[in-house]
């Protein structure tokens, strides 16, 4: 054994989070490493995306990257409405003063350019405080000495000793796990997103959204397209593309049996989406992540010895209905979290990973992440029998008629922008799907037109995005096949569905000694390392080893 | 560590780079001329010994004066810190022996002579595996061939490799040989960093030379026969002993083939495909 590595900070993962972290830390001239399984950074990476500046943060992305905005960003989002669906009938609201709520700007971004030019930057500035950046490592797990985290284990790189390790290694973060700081149990905690970016021509988004070279359209979709899975669709208009995709709570996903592929489909030949499609529609990438639910995983001690949890490693996204917001969450964390160290360095007392929760909580970023009374109120209004109740309330003659009235539509255009009442928001079927659907029905106006596009079948998804495969070395395992433990894998996988060979998971049956059985068979060659399957099937699940798998080119 | 690497330029064999006239003959004015893709083996060996255990990398050559052209792509797919290229009409039509004792004088010539040499397994045209071994015998230095990993430690002025034996069984042999010698490289040939500190340096090294490819002139030498004190009779046409007495060309390809279509939809048809696939199975 020659002499082991060792490196002041080993920051995992070149996300935002990873990427505040890491230029906070070299800005402080502390020796920094940051270790990115990607063959670039941003190859494993998709957002919905928009990214926020929030005001009342103490870090924005821009604060630590100074052209952020004009390098690695899409378009502003100058203008936010939500769209109520009943049918063909739609209502829309007007969101953009809730988005506007603590909002310095937000833009759209494109996670394979934006992270891409981040770590540039994030190189350059670590090689000056004696670390850098690597990308094709993959980190696998926590090196221990005597029981305690001393730093990483590596496929690529013999172990490295830190004296933080900074994990921002994303929602499957493999060290989060570990450490024994999240786990992948419970479908009710988690969101899955799934995403097109279809390419328009040049010109095209300022005419048909008629915004300016440097404004642009966020719109939020609700009601009942998307059956009755808890969610909701989006669309963010990019420099000369457009993002539009679904977010559901897994746990909806699991009971519904949705195919989520097919949801995204049902958003995109909605006759309402064909004002904003050019004729020819062309899908550029598909791609799929899943997303913690702070108000049920955000640590509020996200730290254990040496190791400090960053992003949605730490379950750091915040989504309360119409807000949703991760990346500026991530950024700011990650830049407490390069403090918190600083300060804590060389003393006695606070440790660092006590300081950052402290941090993370004196700026208010625990409040957003998990709102009291989120916590206060949830018992109640996710209780099922308020479901019903709601959901009576809501479908009975006094409800509709309440929603006809010109005062409702103010009073719910208010409640909409009410930063407060949708951090009470329950998770519960009637504000997901009921409540937008009736508003759809009762004020709505009928679209006109109907929809020519043509979405891609998964079969051409999957073809059209790039892998670098780890033949013979597949990163996930079922550890059970049976159709009671996994089967749910062949629906809720975004590249997986039933009738389908070509995807992850496929449901087979097998004839043993006269019986019959169902089971699930595993093929991780299409795999979009979501993590999905991790919550949902019973799996030994990995990462694959640095720079195999998939690469998104817009992420 | 003072490195050196062997290359030679070729014809570029590629598909749609390469060109035959009528007869088969290689059209070697419409062939474009690339360095030799195994030399790129041994040029990452040297860089994975720079990236350990620092020092220079002289990429050298013997070649008409256009040759730079090869020198350069070395520079910036790879890695060099300075080019060698060895010119002079007295070394044209050399043969493989009056090679070797060029580029022997050549690496004996340079200002500090080079620990390890590394050469590339072959080149792409003339396939004969024997300048390296002969420029080895002529620096009078042990030689590790068909090499796939190395580790050196200068401090003890040891190299340790892996090589790969082919026969019915492939072998890999682990040989140990003392500073300095020669070392080719074989096509499987891969560098490894399982250090940070390496990978972050390979990464500025290859910064590095992409920028001095752009003004590779600036890094090279050029050295003609009176400057390598090499007596004309031994070197090029006149020093080569292999007569080339007559060249084959290749058979061309049938370019027709007898073929008979038939339409997925065509039942009969893919019967009687079926019917003759059948025999080749069992992958006969």
């Amino acid at each position: 054994m020659t002499d082991r590595e060792h490196y002041e900070a080993v920051v995992v993962g070149a996300g935002p989070g990873g990427a505040a972290a890491a230029a906070r830390l070299a800005d402080h001239g502390v020796e920094t490493l940051v270790l990115e399984r990607g063959a670039d950074a941003g190859a494993k990476n998709v957002s919905g995306g928009l990214i926020y500046a929030e005001q009342s943060a103490p870090y924005t992305v821009d604060d630590l990257f100074p052209d952020f905005r004009e390098e690695a960003s899409e378009r502003p989002i100058t203008d936010y409405k939500m769209d109520n669906i009943a049918g063909n009938r739609v209502k829309t609201y007007d969101l953009t003063p809730l988005h506007e709520n603590d909002t310095l700007w937000c833009d759209a971004v494109l996670r394979r350019k934006m992270d891409s030019w981040m770590a540039e930057r994030v190189h350059e500035k670590c090689r000056e405080s004696g670390g850098g950046l690597l990308t094709d490592v993959r980190v696998n797990g926590l090196l221990r000495e005597n029981g305690e985290i001393v730093g990483v284990t590596c496929d690529e790189l013999d172990d490295i000793e830190a004296d933080v390790v900074i994990a921002a290694d994303g929602v499957n973060s493999e060290l989060a796990r570990e450490a024994g700081l999240m786990d992948w149990d419970d479908p009710e905690e988690w969101f899955q997103g799934v995403k097109a970016v279809v390419d328009v021509p040049d010109g095209f988004v300022q005419e048909t959204f008629g915004v300016d070279e440097d404004e642009g359209v966020a719109r939020l979709f609700s009601g009942d397209l998307f059956q009755d899975a808890r969610g909701g669709g989006f669309m963010y208009t990019n420099q000369d593309t457009l993002s539009i995709g679904t977010v559901f709570h897994l746990d909806s996903i699991v009971e519904e049996r949705a195919e989520t592929h097919e949801l995204l489909d049902a958003l995109l030949t909605h006759p309402h989406l064909s004002n904003w499609l050019p004729e020819e529609y062309d899908e550029v990438e598909y791609s799929a992540k899943l997303v913690p639910d702070s108000k049920k995983v955000a640590l509020k001690e996200p730290h254990r010895d040496r190791l400090l949890l960053v992003g949605d490693a730490a379950g750091q996204m915040q989504a309360q209905g119409p807000i949703i917001k991760g990346m500026n969450h991530a950024v700011t964390a990650g830049a407490l979290a390069a403090d918190a160290y600083v300060t804590a360095r060389g003393r006695s007392g606070e440790t660092a990973g006590q300081r950052y929760a402290t941090l993370l909580d004196r700026e208010g970023v625990m409040d957003k992440l998990r709102p009291k009374s989120y916590d206060w109120t949830s018992g109640i209004s996710e209780h099922p029998a308020m479901a019903n109740v709601m959901e009576t309330v809501a479908k009975s003659p006094v409800g509709r008629a309440v929603l006809r009235t010109g005062a409702a539509e103010s009073l719910v255009e208010r409640a909409f922008n009410s930063p407060r009442l949708l951090s009470m928001l329950p998770d519960i079927k009637p504000a997901y799907v009921t409540v937008p659907t009736l508003i759809g029905e009762e004020q709505g106006v009928p679209v006109s037109g109907e929809s020519t596009v043509e979405t891609p079948t998964l079969e051409e998804r999957i073809g059209d995005l790039s892998y670098n495969t780890d033949i013979g070395n597949p990163h996930i395992e079922v550890v059970d096949n049976s159709w009671a433990a996994s089967g749910t894998a062949v629906t809720a996988c975004p590249v997986s569905a039933e009738d389908f060979g070509g995807g992850c998971y496929r449901s087979e049956t097998v004839g043993t000694n006269g019986s019959e059985e169902r089971v699930v068979s595993l093929d991780t060659q299409p795999c979009v390392e979501c993590g999905t399957c991790a919550v949902v099937a019973d799996t030994e699940w990995e990462h694959p080893r640095g720079g195999k798998g998939v690469e998104y080119e817009q992420g | 560590m003072e490195i050196a690497v062997l290359t030679k330029g070729v014809p570029d064999f590629r598909e749609g780079q390469v060109s035959f006239d009528e007869d088969g003959h290689l059209e070697r004015g419409k062939t474009p001329t690339v360095m030799n893709p195994n030399d790129k083996f041994a040029l990452r060996a040297a860089l994975q010994t720079k990236v350990r255990h620092g020092g220079n990398v002289t990429l050298c050559s013997m070649g008409p004066p256009g040759y730079d052209n090869i020198l350069e792509e070395g520079m910036r797919d790879v890695y060099a810190d300075d080019l060698v290229l060895v010119s002079d009409r007295e070394f044209a039509a050399a043969d493989t022996w009056a090679t070797a004792i060029t580029l022997t004088a050549a690496l004996e010539h340079m200002e500090t002579e080079p620990d390890v040499v590394f050469a590339g397994f072959k080149t792409a045209d003339g396939e004969t595996g024997h300048t390296g071994p002969q420029t080895c015998w002529g620096l009078d230095r042990p030689i590790l061939t068909h090499v796939i990993s190395l580790d050196i430690e200068p401090e003890n002025e040891v190299v340790r490799a892996k090589r790969l034996v082919e026969g019915d069984v492939d072998e890999i042999e682990t040989v140990e040989a003392p500073l300095p010698c020669v070392v080719v490289t074989d096509p499987e040939f891969e560098p490894t960093y399982r250090r940070a500190e390496h990978r972050l340096e390979l990464k500025d090294l290859r910064e590095q030379t992409k920028e001095r490819a752009e003004n590779y002139e600036d890094h090279l030498t050029m050295w003609n026969h009176e400057e390598l004190n090499l007596d004309p009779d031994f070197v090029g046409l006149d020093g080569s002993p292999t007569i080339v007495s007559s060249v084959d060309p290749i058979p061309k390809s049938p370019s027709e083939r007898e073929a008979t279509m038939v339409t997925p939809d065509d039942e009969e048809g893919m019967e009687q495909v079926l019917e003759e696939m059948t025999p080749f199975a069992g992958g006969d």
